[in-house]
Protein backbone atom coordinates (compact mmCIF):
# COMPACT_ATOMS: atom_id res chain seq x y z
CA UNK A 1 0.00 0.00 0.00
CA UNK A 2 2.63 2.56 1.03
CA UNK A 3 6.42 2.33 2.02
CA UNK A 4 8.47 5.17 4.12
CA UNK A 5 12.16 4.90 3.12
CA UNK A 6 14.39 6.12 5.19
CA UNK A 7 12.71 9.50 6.05
CA UNK A 8 13.82 11.93 8.91
CA UNK A 9 12.30 14.65 10.09
CA UNK A 10 13.87 17.60 12.02
CA UNK A 11 12.21 19.53 14.75
CA UNK A 12 13.57 23.16 15.66
CA UNK A 13 17.33 22.13 14.18
CA UNK A 14 17.08 18.24 16.20
CA UNK A 15 16.33 15.18 14.34
CA UNK A 16 12.78 13.82 15.64
CA UNK A 17 13.00 11.04 13.47
CA UNK A 18 16.13 9.56 12.23
CA UNK A 19 16.44 7.20 8.89
CA UNK A 20 13.10 5.35 9.45
CA UNK A 21 11.68 2.61 7.21
CA UNK A 22 8.45 0.94 7.14
CA UNK A 23 5.78 -0.49 4.68
CA UNK A 24 2.80 -0.95 5.38
CA UNK A 25 0.29 -3.64 3.06
CA UNK A 26 -3.02 -3.16 1.99
CA UNK A 27 -5.60 -4.65 4.10
CA UNK A 28 -3.44 -4.58 7.32
CA UNK A 29 -3.71 -2.85 10.97
CA UNK A 30 -0.04 -1.62 12.08
CA UNK A 31 0.51 -0.36 15.08
CA UNK A 32 3.07 2.15 15.99
CA UNK A 33 4.56 1.65 19.88
CA UNK A 34 6.67 3.51 21.79
CA UNK A 35 7.42 5.76 25.10
CA UNK A 36 6.31 9.68 24.75
CA UNK A 37 8.38 11.65 22.87
CA UNK A 38 9.52 8.65 20.55
CA UNK A 39 8.57 10.57 17.52
CA UNK A 40 5.61 7.90 16.81
CA UNK A 41 2.98 10.90 16.52
CA UNK A 42 5.45 12.78 14.09
CA UNK A 43 5.82 9.87 12.03
CA UNK A 44 2.16 9.93 11.74
CA UNK A 45 1.92 13.20 10.74
CA UNK A 46 4.71 13.18 8.10
CA UNK A 47 3.02 10.40 6.31
CA UNK A 48 -0.44 12.15 6.69
CA UNK A 49 1.58 15.11 5.21
CA UNK A 50 0.43 17.27 7.99
CA UNK A 51 4.24 18.22 8.81
CA UNK A 52 7.25 18.22 6.26
CA UNK A 53 9.87 15.14 6.08
CA UNK A 54 13.56 16.22 5.33
CA UNK A 55 15.18 12.95 4.20
CA UNK A 56 13.91 10.11 2.23
CA UNK A 57 10.48 9.62 0.87
CA UNK A 58 7.50 8.29 1.29
CA UNK A 59 5.39 6.52 -1.72
CA UNK A 60 2.04 5.60 -1.70
CA UNK A 61 0.37 2.96 -3.90
CA UNK A 62 3.97 3.70 -6.14
CA UNK A 63 3.35 7.57 -6.38
CA UNK A 64 5.40 9.80 -4.48
CA UNK A 65 3.63 11.76 -1.85
CA UNK A 66 5.34 15.11 -2.27
CA UNK A 67 4.44 15.11 -5.80
CA UNK A 68 0.33 14.63 -4.90
CA UNK A 69 -1.07 17.92 -4.67
CA UNK A 70 -2.96 18.22 -1.43
CA UNK A 71 -6.51 16.72 -2.19
CA UNK A 72 -5.07 13.80 -3.97
CA UNK A 73 -3.44 13.06 -0.42
CA UNK A 74 -7.10 13.78 0.90
CA UNK A 75 -8.66 11.12 -1.19
CA UNK A 76 -6.14 8.89 -0.44
CA UNK A 77 -5.86 9.18 3.41
CA UNK A 78 -6.84 10.89 6.08
CA UNK A 79 -5.73 11.18 10.15
CA UNK A 80 -7.24 11.88 13.40
CA UNK A 81 -5.95 12.99 16.34
CA UNK A 82 -6.21 12.18 19.78
CA UNK A 83 -8.68 15.28 20.47
CA UNK A 84 -10.52 16.50 18.17
CA UNK A 85 -12.73 19.57 18.45
CA UNK A 86 -15.74 20.37 16.55
CA UNK A 87 -17.88 24.02 16.41
CA UNK A 88 -20.09 23.56 19.53
CA UNK A 89 -22.80 23.62 17.40
CA UNK A 90 -21.56 21.26 15.20
CA UNK A 91 -24.68 18.85 14.30
CA UNK A 92 -23.35 15.23 13.60
CA UNK A 93 -24.38 15.00 10.05
CA UNK A 94 -22.83 18.44 9.31
CA UNK A 95 -19.51 16.76 10.13
CA UNK A 96 -19.98 13.81 8.34
CA UNK A 97 -20.86 15.50 5.18
CA UNK A 98 -17.29 17.70 5.56
CA UNK A 99 -15.88 14.34 4.74
CA UNK A 100 -17.38 14.72 1.06
CA UNK A 101 -15.13 18.14 0.77
CA UNK A 102 -12.26 16.89 -1.26
CA UNK A 103 -14.47 15.03 -3.66
CA UNK A 104 -16.12 18.70 -4.43
CA UNK A 105 -14.95 21.45 -6.60
CA UNK A 106 -15.11 24.18 -4.98
CA UNK A 107 -18.59 25.82 -6.47
CA UNK A 108 -20.00 21.66 -6.02
CA UNK A 109 -22.63 21.05 -3.31
CA UNK A 110 -23.34 17.96 -2.18
CA UNK A 111 -25.72 15.82 -4.64
CA UNK A 112 -27.91 12.67 -2.94
CA UNK A 113 -24.59 10.23 -3.72
CA UNK A 114 -22.57 11.82 -1.95
CA UNK A 115 -25.60 12.28 1.22
CA UNK A 116 -25.99 8.20 0.63
CA UNK A 117 -22.09 7.76 1.54
CA UNK A 118 -22.40 10.01 4.68
CA UNK A 119 -25.44 8.09 6.02
CA UNK A 120 -23.48 5.02 4.59
CA UNK A 121 -20.83 6.12 7.21
CA UNK A 122 -23.05 7.20 9.98
CA UNK A 123 -24.02 3.60 9.69
CA UNK A 124 -21.04 1.94 10.03
CA UNK A 125 -19.74 3.84 13.00
CA UNK A 126 -23.26 2.94 14.63
CA UNK A 127 -23.88 6.82 15.57
CA UNK A 128 -27.08 7.05 12.78
CA UNK A 129 -29.22 7.90 16.06
CA UNK A 130 -27.43 10.61 16.98
CA UNK A 131 -27.30 12.57 13.83
CA UNK A 132 -29.26 15.51 14.46
CA UNK A 133 -27.21 15.98 17.38
CA UNK A 134 -24.43 18.50 17.98
CA UNK A 135 -21.48 16.58 17.85
CA UNK A 136 -20.34 18.51 21.64
CA UNK A 137 -23.04 16.97 22.93
CA UNK A 138 -21.86 13.44 22.17
CA UNK A 139 -19.68 10.92 25.12
CA UNK A 140 -16.26 10.33 24.26
CA UNK A 141 -16.56 7.66 22.65
CA UNK A 142 -19.41 8.34 20.69
CA UNK A 143 -17.70 11.82 19.52
CA UNK A 144 -14.48 9.45 18.27
CA UNK A 145 -17.09 7.46 15.87
CA UNK A 146 -18.50 10.60 14.62
CA UNK A 147 -14.62 11.59 13.64
CA UNK A 148 -13.99 8.61 12.05
CA UNK A 149 -17.59 8.36 10.27
CA UNK A 150 -16.40 11.46 8.78
CA UNK A 151 -13.11 9.93 8.21
CA UNK A 152 -15.23 7.32 6.58
CA UNK A 153 -17.02 9.79 4.23
CA UNK A 154 -13.63 11.12 2.86
CA UNK A 155 -13.11 7.23 1.18
CA UNK A 156 -9.78 6.93 1.89
CA UNK A 157 -7.74 4.21 1.35
CA UNK A 158 -5.66 4.79 4.47
CA UNK A 159 -6.95 5.56 8.01
CA UNK A 160 -4.10 7.14 10.13
CA UNK A 161 -5.10 7.23 13.95
CA UNK A 162 -3.15 9.21 16.51
CA UNK A 163 -4.04 7.55 19.66
CA UNK A 164 -7.43 7.32 18.93
CA UNK A 165 -7.63 5.95 22.67
CA UNK A 166 -6.49 8.30 24.83
CA UNK A 167 -8.78 10.51 26.37
CA UNK A 168 -11.24 7.33 26.39
CA UNK A 169 -12.53 5.35 29.69
CA UNK A 170 -11.56 1.35 28.96
CA UNK A 171 -15.02 0.09 27.80
CA UNK A 172 -15.32 3.41 25.03
CA UNK A 173 -11.29 2.49 23.93
CA UNK A 174 -12.67 -1.04 22.92
CA UNK A 175 -15.98 0.61 21.35
CA UNK A 176 -13.42 2.37 19.15
CA UNK A 177 -11.07 -0.25 18.64
CA UNK A 178 -13.59 -2.73 17.70
CA UNK A 179 -15.02 -0.25 14.99
CA UNK A 180 -11.30 -0.20 13.92
CA UNK A 181 -11.44 -3.73 13.84
CA UNK A 182 -14.80 -3.79 11.69
CA UNK A 183 -14.20 -1.36 9.53
CA UNK A 184 -10.77 -3.42 8.56
CA UNK A 185 -12.53 -6.75 7.92
CA UNK A 186 -15.49 -5.56 6.12
CA UNK A 187 -14.44 -3.21 4.39
CA UNK A 188 -10.65 -4.27 4.14
CA UNK A 189 -9.55 -0.39 5.28
CA UNK A 190 -6.09 -0.77 6.00
CA UNK A 191 -5.42 1.27 9.04
CA UNK A 192 -1.86 2.74 10.55
CA UNK A 193 -2.32 3.93 14.25
CA UNK A 194 -0.32 5.32 17.21
CA UNK A 195 -1.06 3.22 20.39
CA UNK A 196 0.14 3.51 24.01
CA UNK A 197 -1.43 -0.05 25.28
CA UNK A 198 0.93 -2.49 24.32
CA UNK A 199 -2.62 -5.27 25.13
CA UNK A 200 -4.21 -3.15 22.87
CA UNK A 201 -1.69 -3.08 19.76
CA UNK A 202 -0.80 -6.41 20.49
CA UNK A 203 -4.69 -7.67 19.92
CA UNK A 204 -5.53 -5.26 17.39
CA UNK A 205 -2.77 -5.15 14.66
CA UNK A 206 -1.24 -7.39 12.32
CA UNK A 207 2.16 -5.75 12.73
CA UNK A 208 3.64 -3.42 15.16
CA UNK A 209 6.44 -0.77 14.62
CA UNK A 210 8.41 0.11 17.91
CA UNK A 211 9.91 3.46 17.95
CA UNK A 212 12.81 4.95 20.26
CA UNK A 213 14.13 7.82 19.97
CA UNK A 214 13.43 8.49 16.73
CA UNK A 215 14.66 5.08 14.96
CA UNK A 216 13.14 1.73 14.43
CA UNK A 217 13.76 -0.34 16.88
CA UNK A 218 12.11 -3.52 15.56
CA UNK A 219 9.01 -4.21 13.65
CA UNK A 220 6.93 -7.58 12.75
CA UNK A 221 3.74 -9.76 13.73
CA UNK A 222 2.82 -9.24 17.63
CA UNK A 223 4.21 -12.75 18.37
CA UNK A 224 7.94 -11.06 17.11
CA UNK A 225 7.83 -7.81 18.58
CA UNK A 226 6.27 -8.08 21.62
CA UNK A 227 8.74 -9.82 23.92
CA UNK A 228 10.15 -9.06 27.10
CA UNK A 229 13.84 -7.87 26.17
CA UNK A 230 12.09 -5.57 23.94
CA UNK A 231 10.16 -4.25 26.86
CA UNK A 232 13.42 -3.85 28.78
CA UNK A 233 14.96 -1.75 25.89
CA UNK A 234 12.48 0.28 24.84
CA UNK A 235 10.16 0.72 28.33
CA UNK A 236 12.62 -0.10 31.63
CA UNK A 237 10.18 -2.25 32.29
CA UNK A 238 9.93 -6.61 33.20
CA UNK A 239 7.18 -8.10 31.82
CA UNK A 240 5.66 -11.86 31.12
CA UNK A 241 4.30 -12.81 27.79
CA UNK A 242 1.85 -15.23 27.50
CA UNK A 243 1.88 -16.59 24.07
CA UNK A 244 -1.44 -18.50 23.52
CA UNK A 245 -0.25 -19.62 19.59
CA UNK A 246 0.56 -19.15 16.28
CA UNK A 247 -2.78 -17.88 15.94
CA UNK A 248 -3.72 -15.79 18.83
CA UNK A 249 -1.87 -12.76 19.45
CA UNK A 250 0.72 -12.42 22.67
CA UNK A 251 -0.87 -10.74 26.11
CA UNK A 252 1.42 -8.81 28.07
CA UNK A 253 1.63 -8.52 31.47
CA UNK A 254 3.81 -5.37 33.06
CA UNK A 255 5.47 -6.59 36.34
CA UNK A 256 8.03 -3.88 37.62
CA UNK A 257 10.11 -1.08 36.36
CA UNK A 258 13.45 -2.67 35.35
CA UNK A 259 16.71 -1.91 37.46
CA UNK B 1 -28.81 25.31 14.76
CA UNK B 2 -32.09 24.72 12.93
CA UNK B 3 -30.95 25.82 8.97
CA UNK B 4 -34.07 27.16 7.71
CA UNK B 5 -34.82 29.34 11.09
CA UNK B 6 -31.02 30.53 10.46
CA UNK B 7 -31.84 31.88 7.01
CA UNK B 8 -34.81 33.44 8.04
CA UNK B 9 -32.85 35.15 10.44
CA UNK B 10 -30.80 36.32 8.67
CA UNK B 11 -33.37 37.41 5.81
CA UNK B 12 -35.25 39.22 8.58
CA UNK B 13 -31.77 41.37 10.07
CA UNK B 14 -31.77 42.46 7.08
CA UNK B 15 -35.31 44.03 6.42
CA UNK B 16 -34.96 45.35 10.45
CA UNK B 17 -31.82 47.00 8.91
CA UNK B 18 -33.25 48.45 5.54
CA UNK B 19 -36.38 49.28 8.11
CA UNK B 20 -34.25 50.96 10.39
CA UNK B 21 -32.20 52.98 7.75
CA UNK B 22 -34.88 54.72 6.72
CA UNK B 23 -36.19 55.77 10.23
CA UNK B 24 -32.89 57.40 10.59
CA UNK B 25 -32.88 59.25 7.56
CA UNK B 26 -35.67 60.68 9.24
CA UNK B 27 -34.21 61.82 12.61
CA UNK B 28 -32.09 64.93 13.28
CA UNK B 29 -32.17 68.95 13.90
CA UNK B 30 -35.15 68.87 10.73
CA UNK B 31 -37.56 65.35 11.81
CA UNK B 32 -38.57 64.65 8.33
CA UNK B 33 -41.62 61.38 8.55
CA UNK B 34 -41.42 58.10 6.93
CA UNK B 35 -44.10 58.72 4.72
CA UNK B 36 -42.11 61.77 3.11
CA UNK B 37 -38.76 60.00 3.11
CA UNK B 38 -40.24 57.23 0.59
CA UNK B 39 -41.43 59.24 -1.37
CA UNK B 40 -38.44 61.56 -1.45
CA UNK B 41 -36.25 58.52 -2.65
CA UNK B 42 -37.99 56.75 -5.11
CA UNK B 43 -39.90 59.89 -6.47
CA UNK B 44 -40.04 63.87 -6.95
CA UNK B 45 -40.03 64.87 -3.39
CA UNK B 46 -42.50 67.62 -1.45
CA UNK B 47 -39.94 70.24 -0.87
CA UNK B 48 -36.32 71.08 -2.23
CA UNK B 49 -35.48 71.47 1.28
CA UNK B 50 -36.22 67.83 2.11
CA UNK B 51 -34.64 66.82 -1.22
CA UNK B 52 -30.86 68.27 0.11
CA UNK B 53 -31.58 66.95 3.61
CA UNK B 54 -32.08 63.55 2.32
CA UNK B 55 -30.00 63.37 -0.49
CA UNK B 56 -27.02 65.08 0.29
CA UNK B 57 -26.82 64.79 3.80
CA UNK B 58 -28.99 62.30 5.54
CA UNK B 59 -28.40 59.16 2.83
CA UNK B 60 -24.90 59.52 2.31
CA UNK B 61 -24.26 59.07 6.25
CA UNK B 62 -26.96 56.34 6.65
CA UNK B 63 -25.22 54.33 3.76
CA UNK B 64 -21.63 54.92 4.52
CA UNK B 65 -22.49 53.90 8.24
CA UNK B 66 -24.12 50.51 7.31
CA UNK B 67 -21.34 49.68 4.60
CA UNK B 68 -18.52 50.75 7.19
CA UNK B 69 -20.38 48.58 9.91
CA UNK B 70 -20.79 45.77 7.49
CA UNK B 71 -17.43 45.76 6.47
CA UNK B 72 -15.62 45.64 9.67
CA UNK B 73 -18.27 43.18 11.31
CA UNK B 74 -17.37 40.41 8.56
CA UNK B 75 -13.71 41.48 9.08
CA UNK B 76 -13.37 40.44 12.39
CA UNK B 77 -15.51 37.19 11.65
CA UNK B 78 -12.95 36.38 9.06
CA UNK B 79 -10.26 36.76 11.09
CA UNK B 80 -12.25 34.51 14.12
CA UNK B 81 -12.26 31.84 11.63
CA UNK B 82 -8.18 32.27 10.80
CA UNK B 83 -6.99 32.90 14.25
CA UNK B 84 -9.53 30.02 15.66
CA UNK B 85 -10.55 32.63 18.36
CA UNK B 86 -13.61 34.49 18.87
CA UNK B 87 -11.96 37.75 20.10
CA UNK B 88 -9.77 38.13 17.10
CA UNK B 89 -11.03 41.44 15.68
CA UNK B 90 -9.44 44.11 13.55
CA UNK B 91 -9.44 46.42 16.63
CA UNK B 92 -7.83 44.00 19.09
CA UNK B 93 -5.13 42.95 17.15
CA UNK B 94 -4.36 45.87 15.92
CA UNK B 95 -4.75 46.32 12.42
CA UNK B 96 -7.37 49.26 12.39
CA UNK B 97 -4.52 51.30 14.56
CA UNK B 98 -1.69 49.86 12.24
CA UNK B 99 -3.91 51.34 9.16
CA UNK B 100 -4.71 54.40 11.09
CA UNK B 101 -1.08 55.05 12.02
CA UNK B 102 -0.15 54.90 7.72
CA UNK B 103 -3.28 57.03 7.09
CA UNK B 104 -2.51 59.42 9.36
CA UNK B 105 1.42 60.10 7.95
CA UNK B 106 -0.42 60.75 4.66
CA UNK B 107 -3.32 62.94 6.40
CA UNK B 108 -0.35 65.02 8.31
CA UNK B 109 2.96 64.79 6.47
CA UNK B 110 2.07 64.44 3.01
CA UNK B 111 -1.36 66.41 2.35
CA UNK B 112 -1.10 66.24 -1.27
CA UNK B 113 -1.22 62.36 -1.46
CA UNK B 114 -4.31 62.11 0.10
CA UNK B 115 -5.45 59.70 -2.88
CA UNK B 116 -3.24 57.10 -1.56
CA UNK B 117 -5.02 56.99 1.61
CA UNK B 118 -6.82 53.70 0.89
CA UNK B 119 -3.58 51.76 -0.16
CA UNK B 120 -1.57 53.36 3.04
CA UNK B 121 -4.41 51.65 4.81
CA UNK B 122 -4.28 48.34 3.19
CA UNK B 123 -0.28 48.34 3.85
CA UNK B 124 -0.56 49.50 7.80
CA UNK B 125 -3.20 47.24 7.99
CA UNK B 126 -1.21 44.18 6.33
CA UNK B 127 2.20 45.22 8.28
CA UNK B 128 0.12 44.94 11.49
CA UNK B 129 -1.35 41.84 10.29
CA UNK B 130 1.84 40.25 9.86
CA UNK B 131 3.27 41.15 13.22
CA UNK B 132 0.53 39.72 15.31
CA UNK B 133 1.04 36.57 13.42
CA UNK B 134 4.75 36.38 13.87
CA UNK B 135 3.96 37.65 17.69
CA UNK B 136 1.14 35.26 18.74
CA UNK B 137 2.66 32.23 16.19
CA UNK B 138 2.95 28.72 18.42
CA UNK B 139 3.41 25.44 17.02
CA UNK B 140 0.42 24.56 17.74
CA UNK B 141 -1.67 27.30 16.34
CA UNK B 142 -2.44 30.49 18.10
CA UNK B 143 -3.72 30.94 21.33
CA UNK B 144 -6.25 33.42 22.53
CA UNK B 145 -4.37 34.66 25.49
CA UNK B 146 -1.44 35.79 22.74
CA UNK B 147 -3.23 37.32 20.31
CA UNK B 148 -4.67 39.33 22.83
CA UNK B 149 -0.96 40.30 24.11
CA UNK B 150 0.55 40.72 20.47
CA UNK B 151 -2.47 43.00 19.88
CA UNK B 152 -1.44 44.80 22.98
CA UNK B 153 1.63 45.38 21.85
CA UNK B 154 1.20 46.43 18.32
CA UNK B 155 -1.77 49.03 19.55
CA UNK B 156 0.81 50.20 22.19
CA UNK B 157 3.10 50.78 19.44
CA UNK B 158 0.97 52.21 16.97
CA UNK B 159 -0.51 54.11 19.54
CA UNK B 160 2.73 55.89 20.00
CA UNK B 161 3.19 56.38 16.39
CA UNK B 162 -0.26 58.42 16.52
CA UNK B 163 0.99 60.04 19.27
CA UNK B 164 4.07 61.23 17.75
CA UNK B 165 2.73 62.17 14.49
CA UNK B 166 -0.22 64.27 16.43
CA UNK B 167 2.60 66.23 18.32
CA UNK B 168 4.91 66.97 15.41
CA UNK B 169 2.16 67.83 13.08
CA UNK B 170 0.03 69.97 16.17
CA UNK B 171 -0.82 72.43 13.78
CA UNK B 172 -2.28 70.06 11.19
CA UNK B 173 -3.79 68.15 14.32
CA UNK B 174 -7.60 69.92 14.46
CA UNK B 175 -8.23 68.20 10.74
CA UNK B 176 -7.83 64.79 11.35
CA UNK B 177 -9.19 65.16 15.09
CA UNK B 178 -12.95 64.13 13.66
CA UNK B 179 -11.26 60.67 11.76
CA UNK B 180 -9.37 59.53 14.33
CA UNK B 181 -12.40 59.03 16.47
CA UNK B 182 -14.46 57.30 14.09
CA UNK B 183 -16.96 60.03 13.24
CA UNK B 184 -19.45 59.97 10.09
CA UNK B 185 -20.07 63.88 10.72
CA UNK B 186 -19.37 65.73 7.34
CA UNK B 187 -17.85 62.90 5.41
CA UNK B 188 -20.69 63.11 2.68
CA UNK B 189 -20.56 61.87 -0.36
CA UNK B 190 -16.89 61.51 -0.79
CA UNK B 191 -16.07 58.96 1.81
CA UNK B 192 -19.10 56.94 0.45
CA UNK B 193 -17.83 56.60 -3.26
CA UNK B 194 -14.59 56.69 -2.20
CA UNK B 195 -15.52 53.34 -0.07
CA UNK B 196 -18.94 51.75 -2.06
CA UNK B 197 -16.33 50.47 -4.95
CA UNK B 198 -14.00 48.50 -2.66
CA UNK B 199 -16.36 47.20 -0.10
CA UNK B 200 -18.32 45.77 -3.21
CA UNK B 201 -15.09 44.18 -4.43
CA UNK B 202 -14.33 42.83 -0.52
CA UNK B 203 -18.19 41.54 -0.27
CA UNK B 204 -17.70 39.62 -3.16
CA UNK B 205 -14.40 38.02 -2.27
CA UNK B 206 -16.41 37.38 0.86
CA UNK B 207 -19.28 35.10 -0.54
CA UNK B 208 -15.76 32.98 -2.06
CA UNK B 209 -14.54 33.01 1.83
CA UNK B 210 -17.54 31.17 2.94
CA UNK B 211 -16.64 27.42 2.34
CA UNK B 212 -12.45 28.43 3.58
CA UNK B 213 -14.02 29.85 6.27
CA UNK B 214 -16.07 27.00 7.30
CA UNK B 215 -13.31 24.63 6.95
CA UNK B 216 -10.68 26.44 8.48
CA UNK B 217 -12.54 27.09 11.80
CA UNK B 218 -12.59 23.34 12.36
CA UNK B 219 -9.32 23.69 12.87
CA UNK B 220 -5.29 23.25 10.83
CA UNK B 221 -5.76 19.74 11.10
CA UNK B 222 -8.80 18.74 9.84
CA UNK B 223 -8.77 21.17 7.18
CA UNK B 224 -5.48 20.00 5.88
CA UNK B 225 -6.95 16.25 6.58
CA UNK B 226 -9.91 17.86 3.86
CA UNK B 227 -7.16 18.54 1.52
CA UNK B 228 -6.76 22.17 2.18
CA UNK B 229 -3.65 24.29 2.02
CA UNK B 230 -3.71 25.88 4.94
CA UNK B 231 -1.45 28.53 5.10
CA UNK B 232 -2.64 29.56 1.62
CA UNK B 233 -6.25 30.09 2.94
CA UNK B 234 -4.99 31.92 6.89
CA UNK B 235 -3.11 34.01 4.27
CA UNK B 236 -5.85 34.64 1.61
CA UNK B 237 -8.69 35.28 4.35
CA UNK B 238 -6.07 37.78 6.62
CA UNK B 239 -5.44 39.39 3.45
CA UNK B 240 -9.65 40.15 2.96
CA UNK B 241 -10.45 40.59 6.49
CA UNK B 242 -7.60 43.05 6.43
CA UNK B 243 -8.94 44.93 3.36
CA UNK B 244 -12.14 45.51 4.64
CA UNK B 245 -10.91 46.58 8.17
CA UNK B 246 -8.27 49.09 6.04
CA UNK B 247 -10.96 50.74 3.45
CA UNK B 248 -13.48 51.40 6.33
CA UNK B 249 -10.09 52.95 8.40
CA UNK B 250 -9.77 55.37 5.20
CA UNK B 251 -13.04 56.40 5.05
CA UNK B 252 -14.36 57.01 8.82
CA UNK B 253 -11.33 56.12 11.00
CA UNK B 254 -11.31 54.03 14.16
CA UNK B 255 -14.53 52.17 15.12
CA UNK B 256 -13.63 49.35 17.62
CA UNK B 257 -15.30 46.58 18.82
CA UNK B 258 -17.99 46.18 15.91
CA UNK B 259 -15.70 43.45 14.80
CA UNK B 260 -15.90 42.06 18.13
CA UNK B 261 -19.47 42.09 19.39
CA UNK B 262 -20.79 41.92 16.35
CA UNK B 263 -20.18 37.99 14.91
CA UNK B 264 -20.57 37.24 18.85
CA UNK B 265 -24.29 38.39 18.39
CA UNK B 266 -24.65 36.70 14.88
CA UNK B 267 -23.15 33.41 16.61
CA UNK B 268 -25.63 33.67 18.97
CA UNK B 269 -28.84 34.19 16.60
CA UNK B 270 -27.77 31.93 13.74
CA UNK B 271 -25.22 29.68 14.50
CA UNK B 272 -21.39 29.48 13.87
CA UNK B 273 -21.79 28.03 10.21
CA UNK B 274 -20.21 30.66 8.13
CA UNK B 275 -23.21 30.73 5.01
CA UNK B 276 -25.49 31.92 7.80
CA UNK B 277 -22.88 33.72 9.88
CA UNK B 278 -21.29 36.25 7.07
CA UNK B 279 -24.28 37.55 5.71
CA UNK B 280 -26.16 38.16 9.44
CA UNK B 281 -22.74 39.77 10.56
CA UNK B 282 -22.82 41.82 7.65
CA UNK B 283 -26.68 42.74 8.55
CA UNK B 284 -25.87 43.08 11.79
CA UNK B 285 -22.84 44.78 11.46
CA UNK B 286 -24.58 47.60 9.33
CA UNK B 287 -27.48 48.35 11.81
CA UNK B 288 -25.22 48.04 14.93
CA UNK B 289 -23.24 51.37 13.14
CA UNK B 290 -26.19 52.22 11.93
CA UNK B 291 -27.87 52.78 15.19
CA UNK B 292 -24.04 53.74 17.04
CA UNK B 293 -23.97 56.62 14.93
CA UNK B 294 -27.54 57.85 14.63
CA UNK B 295 -27.67 57.72 18.28
CA UNK B 296 -24.54 59.60 18.48
CA UNK B 297 -26.40 62.99 16.77
CA UNK B 298 -29.64 62.58 17.59
CA UNK B 299 -28.81 61.57 21.93
CA UNK B 300 -27.52 64.53 23.13
CA UNK B 301 -27.61 67.23 19.91
CA UNK B 302 -26.71 69.52 19.30
CA UNK B 303 -23.59 68.00 20.57
CA UNK B 304 -22.53 65.06 18.10
CA UNK B 305 -20.85 61.95 19.36
CA UNK B 306 -18.59 60.31 16.98
CA UNK B 307 -20.00 56.58 16.42
CA UNK B 308 -16.54 55.65 17.29
CA UNK B 309 -16.56 56.75 20.89
CA UNK B 310 -20.40 55.19 21.56
CA UNK B 311 -19.22 52.06 20.09
CA UNK B 312 -16.07 51.95 22.46
CA UNK B 313 -18.63 52.80 25.68
CA UNK B 314 -21.01 50.10 24.35
CA UNK B 315 -18.53 47.55 23.02
CA UNK B 316 -15.72 47.96 26.09
CA UNK B 317 -18.24 46.22 28.58
CA UNK B 318 -19.95 43.81 26.20
CA UNK B 319 -16.14 42.30 25.73
CA UNK B 320 -15.67 42.50 29.75
CA UNK B 321 -18.60 40.17 29.61
CA UNK B 322 -17.44 38.33 27.40
CA UNK B 323 -14.03 37.85 29.50
CA UNK B 324 -15.93 37.27 32.30
CA UNK B 325 -18.07 34.49 30.86
CA UNK B 326 -14.80 32.74 29.28
CA UNK B 327 -16.59 32.69 26.15
CA UNK B 328 -13.23 32.10 24.42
Amino acid sequence: MFTVDSISIRYEQKNAISNFSFAVKQGEVVSIIGPNGSGKSTLLKAVARHIPYHEGSVEFEGVNLKSMNAKQVARNMCMLSQKNQAPSDMTVIDLVSYGRYPHKKWFEKLNNEDMEIVHWALERTHITAYKDRTVASLSGGESQRAWIAMALAQRPKVLLLDEPTTYLDISHQHEVLELVRELNRDMGMTVVMVLHDLNQASSYSDSIVVVQAGEKVMSGTPNQVMTPDMIRQVYRMDAEIDYLSTEKKPRIHLLSTAR
Amino acid sequence: MNKPQSGAIVLLTFSLTILAAVIAIGLGSVTIAVPEIIKTLFSASSTAVHDTIIWDIRLPRVLLAMIIGANIAISGALLQAVMGNPLADPGLTGVTSGAAVCVLIIMLAAPEYTQFIPLAAFVGGLFAATIVYALAWRRNGISPITIILSGVAVNALCGGGIGYLSIIYSDRLPSAVQWLNGSLAAKGNNALFMVFPYAIVGWILSIFAIRKANIIRMGDQVASNLGENVNRIRISLSILAVFLAAISVAAIGMIGFVGLVVPHMARLLVGSNYKYLLPMSMALGALVLLLADTGGRTLFSPLEIPAGILMAVVGGPYFLYLMRRGKF
